[in-house]
């Protein structure tokens, strides 16, 4: 029982679910709008496009690389998804498998030059941000898309009850960040694809000695990222019931932050699907419960600005004084090592 | 260091190409109208990537750059437009004066922050600075409500827009940063120290030298020589806001990686980012010329970072068997 | 006894350079084979072609289990039975002890991970080794000899029938030798071969058969194990005959420079006294983790003792940081040159001048480039180390060479006291030499060392006076003269 819960000490995601309950709990006593139904719909749905990416990018973070192209992809996926959606009339499911399609196709880019011309992700990705923003604002002159498919307007809801004045159900939000989430956790717990992807980030020159398929891993890696990325698009433009290309680039950073807030880290290996969800809803709780708080908008990057910095520089002093606990009790845990 | 000069011949080549081409093709590109709009165009954006250079030359990253400009330029917009407004002689140049300070103590401040976070702290420099960018732009945001400050005194203007001996007093700011900087980085201990400690922290700490305080005043420098960006371009375009420029953090990182700069510490010159920013000057003015939206040039640059960075690796792995 | 490979005239060219040259070897099912050389000497350019990553010039033939390969690649290596532990024993820290050793589960079909399969694979592994781990185990929070177990392990999950392991006693304590040794006899007993590619082969010639030894890529020949020593195979080594005198000066009316009283720190070491006087070479010898390294990092200023005193010319100091143990006139020669000791990736002039460029800086803290130059030029002339272009990344050089490098830039400041943790590591024995060399004039000149090193005869016969350190105490003392190898070695591992 001690044991184990100096092991569950030790991770991450017990002190960020612990400091997500706490949150939670301030706004409930603090905020009466905050714990309602009302507003967990408002924050599943407006926060699932950064939700979502989430669910990709922590797969590109464990193989070992980084990727802020994402958000180009998505939108140039939205553009291309829903252009041909209003031209061809496609159902949603067609429109969600083009999306994704599309945004796999995309992000194989990455892997190609990461693994072909061996340069780093974060200078591919840049290149390929601008490659692919660049792109699609001069072809579309960034004109808006105001008209899309007439059932983006009925919105697509599942198990729809009646609350007051509103109508509340499962939404095509939320069904795409618990799928991607989910789907996600499979493929890293479950498969050998996923197992394949933990190792190499945890020692890619030992992924190689042992003959894995370096490239193949990485087309995966950042073909399943742009997947997400178009998912995620799709997610966006039902919401926002129109395409702006604008609109998505620049919010990259902002899901790396959360990832990385969730225990994912920068030098490959490390991080899980459970701490991921923890990290972005910890940020989009707190926005939320300020907003609901009366804070104004417009001071919602600076209060996520300060939690990043506290949570980064304290995850750094635990990680210290780890070391530093490590050495006294080293003596006594080399002899109690196995034989 | 032949790899450097390699990659600084490549680079000239390159430069002269692309010059000559343009030259030749494209009418008004060899002209004086032109020479002055590139000129000024490229002074800001170089006195960032200067910032942004040093801290990746000691492995480090600065992501907060363009948030730390903005606030700096809102800074010493709202104190010009408190001081100055109706102000002449000393009081105008006292008011000016005062209004530059407040910028430099904000961009102090953020800087220490960030070395502080950073050298002491040992937080990964990208999420140290991830943290401050969102925490600075944030603070910028919430005072101002994303509304433009503008209207500033003449000097000011003058110095985005002014000439001297019909060059632009920018360019001259710029140059007045890149020359010191790059002795400062070849020439003296702490500038060695920095090469050092990007390589290899640890070894360069091994070797009796403060690695900490090296990398905490790399941060306080890359804000400071923001902060003279930050007067750059509020004077070019007459005000200030939150969220100029912020294409610009991405395009620093592009033109130190094309110019020959590791972005993970450890090697790249000056001159070398130097000869980068004007193959991206050229391209962008060039396209311009013709009419072509911005956003293809980005497109463009994106494609050069990426042959550049195949090209010096595949230099590198020649040289190297 | 049957051959399991058959080499035959095995030669590999990299450009213009012969890595081997005509080179035949036979390793028998179920024998250990010790595979011994220099840097350079075509070691692992051979273990590469037998693992199939490199394939030797034509004319060569290889037979493996009775059957001509005439193209070996790394699969068919893999397939029959031919698995190599490098040193960095590429495991993924991040994973468990179960993932690790039944990593192949992971590969083909079904693409979804079958845990109780792994599982029972990875027991399997670990039952033939005797061998109890816990499965879940994050292999990164693993010691380095539990990590070797785990190596071996995943090689035997391949159904290793020839198991090859390059230098796999260097960061082993002496118990964890003996446990590895003991395995290696059980994995012998099974009908497996297994080569052992290192320098410390007091320990291991314990269990070889044979030994075969290179040199600059040819073959001096194989021998019995039973046959040889450390001195002998130095010699076969290097071609060269080596003798060692025994160092008699006394010291012990020379005035102290370095002392200690009490010192400690929990974990790491445990009430340390002693003295260091001026132009001793104090040697300082035991085990991996007795703490002698710590201990060093401590006078260094990189760590703090708990209880305890530091003494400079009798007068004690406390040491806030290295910068101030520097100052003091301390010096550290980390045992870690790669990345403790250089800077590698940077110039070999930086390298050398970073410890007093501040110094060196004059008007508006610039250094002046001749200046630098000349400095530069001195340290390199006086350690003689061959360079051609002192702008070149030290990388570069060789690991004397690099060593040499270390030394000038801690001599650029003309310490008072160095302490040199295992100097000649990764040196060559023929440019071992030559560090010595320089650590006596070091003495001769008055400065007082500390050389801390596990090789005993590296202490043995360079130093005037012998510490031994047990389990973060001082144990023992001995003066050179007085004691022998064995005598040492016992000591160190009481």
């Amino acid at each position: 029982m001690h044991d184990m819960l100096k092991r569950l000490r030790s991770r991450n995601e017990f002190w960020l679910a612990i400091v997500l309950l706490g949150l939670v709990v301030f706004f409930s006593f603090t905020a009466p709008a905050f714990f309602t139904i009302g507003n967990l719909n408002d924050l599943l749905t407006q926060n699932a496009f950064t939700g979502i990416l989430c669910a990709g990018l922590i797969v590109v973070l464990i193989a070992g690389g980084i990727d802020i192209s994402f958000t180009a992809t998505a939108s140039v996926v939205q553009y291309a998804a829903v252009t041909l959606a209003n031209m061809y009339g496609m159902n949603w499911i067609i429109l969600l498998v083009i999306a994704g399609g599309l945004g796999a196709i995309m992000g194989t880019i990455n892997a190609f030059f990461v693994v072909k011309f061996r340069i780093h992700s974060i200078i591919v990705s840049i290149a390929t941000l601008n490659i692919f923003y660049g792109l699609l604002i001069f072809i579309t002159s960034g004109s808006y898309i105001t008209t899309v498919p007439d059932y983006f307007y009925d919105g697509i809801n599942w198990l729809e009850f009646q609350l007051g004045r509103r109508s509340y159900g499962i939404n095509l939000q939320m069904v795409l960040l618990f799928g991607s989430f989910i789907l996600t956790a499979f493929i890293l717990k479950a498969t050998n694809i996923g197992r394949q992807i933990y190792a190499m980030g945890g020692n890619p020159d030992a992924a190689q000695r042992l003959g894995f398929s370096i490239f193949r891993l990485n087309l995966f890696v950042y073909g399943y990222m742009g997947f997400i990325a178009g998912i995620a698009s799709i997610a966006h433009a039902q919401l926002q019931l129109n395409v702006t290309p604008t609109v998505l680039v620049g919010r990259e950073l902002t899901v790396l932050a959360a990832v990385v807030l969730g225990g994912a880290s920068l030098m490959g290996g490390v991080g899980t699907v459970l701490g991921t969800i923890l990290g972005v809803s910890f940020l989009c709780v707190l926005q939320n419960g300020l907003i609901i708080l009366g804070l104004p908008a417009r001071w919602e990057g600076a209060v996520t600005g300060l939690v990043i910095l506290i949570a980064v520089a304290a995850s750094a002093l635990e990680g210290s004084r780890q070391m530093n606990m490590r050495r006294a009790s080293r003596k006594g845990q080399e002899a109690g090592a196995a034989t | 260091m032949i790899l450097l000069r390699h990659t600084n011949t490549q680079l000239s080549i390159l430069l002269v190409i692309l010059f000559i081409a343009f030259s030749l093709g494209i009418d008004r590109f060899f002209s004086i109208e032109s020479a002055w709009s590139m000129a000024i165009q490229v002074s800001g954006l170089g006195i960032l990537s200067l910032a942004m250079m040093i801290t990746l030359l000691k492995g480090g990253i600065n992501l907060s750059l363009i948030a730390t400009t903005n606030l700096c330029s809102l800074t010493m917009a709202y104190m010009m437009n408190l001081l100055t407004p109706g102000a002449e002689g000393l009081a105008l140049t006292g008011g000016i004066v005062v209004a530059l300070a407040c910028g430099a103590f904000v961009a102090a401040f953020i800087g220490a922050l960030n070395g502080y976070i950073i050298a002491y702290f040992k937080v990964s420099p990208i999420l140290a600075t991830l943290g401050t960018m969102t925490l600075v732009k944030g603070i910028a945001v919430g005072l101002t409500a994303g509304n433009v400050l503008s209207g500033f005194p003449e000097a000011i203007t003058y110095i985005g827009n002014g000439a001297v001996l019909g060059i632009p007093f920018s360019l001259f700011v710029f140059v007045g940063c890149a020359i010191p900087l790059a002795i400062w980085l070849s020439r003296t201990p702490t500038g060695m120290f920095i090469y050092m400690i990007g390589s290899n922290e640890k070894a360069t700490r091994y070797s009796g030298i403060e690695t900490r305080w090296v990398i905490f005043k790399v941060y306080v420098l890359s804000s400071m020589l923001a902060w003279v960006g930050a007067i750059v371009l509020m004077g070019w375009l007459n005000s200030a806001r939150a969220d100029y420029s912020e294409s610009y953090l991405l395009i620093t990182i592009l033109a130190a990686v094309l110019g020959g700069i590791d972005p993970f510490g450890g090697s790249g010159k000056v001159a070398g980012l130097i000869l980068a920013l004007a193959i991206l000057q050229f391209i962008s003015s060039a396209f311009n010329l013709l009419g072509f939206s911005p956003f293809l040039t980005l497109a463009i640059w994106g494609v050069i970072l990426l042959a550049a960075a195949a090209l010096a690796i595949k230099t590198r792995s020649l040289q190297q068997n | 006894m049957t051959a399991f490979l058959k080499l035959h005239g095995i030669s590999k060219r990299f450009g213009g350079v012969t890595a081997l040259s005509n080179v035949d070897m036979t390793l028998e099912a179920g024998e250990v084979h010790c595979l011994v050389g220099e840097n350079g000497s075509g070691k692992s350019t051979l273990i590469k072609i037998i693992s199939g990553v490199q394939s030797p010039e034509p004319g060569a033939q290889i037979i493996i289990a009775g059957r001509e390969v005439p193209r070996l690649t790394p699969q068919e290596s893999t397939r029959f039975g031919i698995q190599v532990i490098y040193q960095d024993l590429s495991l993924f820290p991040n994973l468990t002890v179960a993932e690790n050793i039944a990593i192949n589960c992971h590969f083909g079909r079904p693409h979804v991970v079958r845990w109780a399969e792994l599982r029972k694979k990875a027991e399997e592994a670990l039952g033939k080794i005797g061998v109890t781990l816990d499965l879940d185990a994050i292999v990164g929070n693993l010691t380095i000899a539990n990590r070797q177990l785990v190596a071996i392990c995943r090689a035997l999950t391949a159904d290793a029938k020839l198991l090859i392991m390059d230098e796999p006693t260097a960061s082993l304590t002496r118990t964890e030798v003996n446990r590895l040794l003991d395995l290696v006899r059980g994995l012998k007993a099974q009908g497996i071969c297994i080569v052992f590619v290192s320098h410390r082969l007091d320990e291991v010639l314990e269990v070889a058969d044979r030994v075969t030894v290179l040199r600059d890529g040819n073959k001096v020949g194989t021998y019995s194990a039973g046959e040889m020593n450390d001195k002998k195979l130095a010699v076969l080594m290097t071609g060269k005959q080596f003798t060692y005198d025994l160092r008699e000066i006394d010291v012990s009316d020379r005035p102290v420079v370095l002392s200690v009283e009490g010192l400690t720190r929990q974990g790491e070491y445990d009430n340390i006294d002693f003295e260091l006087r001026e132009g001793e070479i104090l040697g300082l010898t035991g085990l991996l983790g007795s703490g002698r390294t710590e201990l060093a990092l401590t006078l260094f200023g990189m760590t703090r003792p708990e209880r305890g005193k530091i003494f400079l010319d009798a007068a004690p100091i406390t040491l806030r940081s290295n910068q101030d143990a520097i100052n003091a006139g301390i010096a550290y020669v980390s045992e870690d040159r790669l990345t403790l000791g250089l800077v590698l990736d940077q110039p070999i002039s930086s390298n050398t001048i970073v410890t007093v460029l501040q110094h060196l800086a004059g008007r508006l803290n610039l250094v002046p480039s001749l200046i630098r130059k000349d400095t530069v030029d001195r340290l390199v002339k006086e350690l003689t180390i061959k360079v051609s272009n002192t702008e070149s990344a030290v990388r570069t050089l060789s690991g004397g060479n690099q060593q040499r490098v270390v030394l000038a830039k801690w001599l650029a400041r003309k310490p008072r006291v160095l302490i040199l943790d295992s100097p000649t590591v990764g040196v060559d024995i023929m440019a071992k030499d030559g560090i010595y060399e320089i650590v006596k004039s070091l003495a001769a000149e008055g400065a007082a060392i500390l050389m801390i090193s596990d090789e005993i005869p590296e202490v043995l016969y360079h130093s005037h006076r012998i510490l031994v350190m047990r389990e973060g105490r001082l144990s023992s003392e001995h003066r050179p003269h007085e004691t022998d190898e064995h005598r040492l070695m016992a000591a160190v591992n009481a």
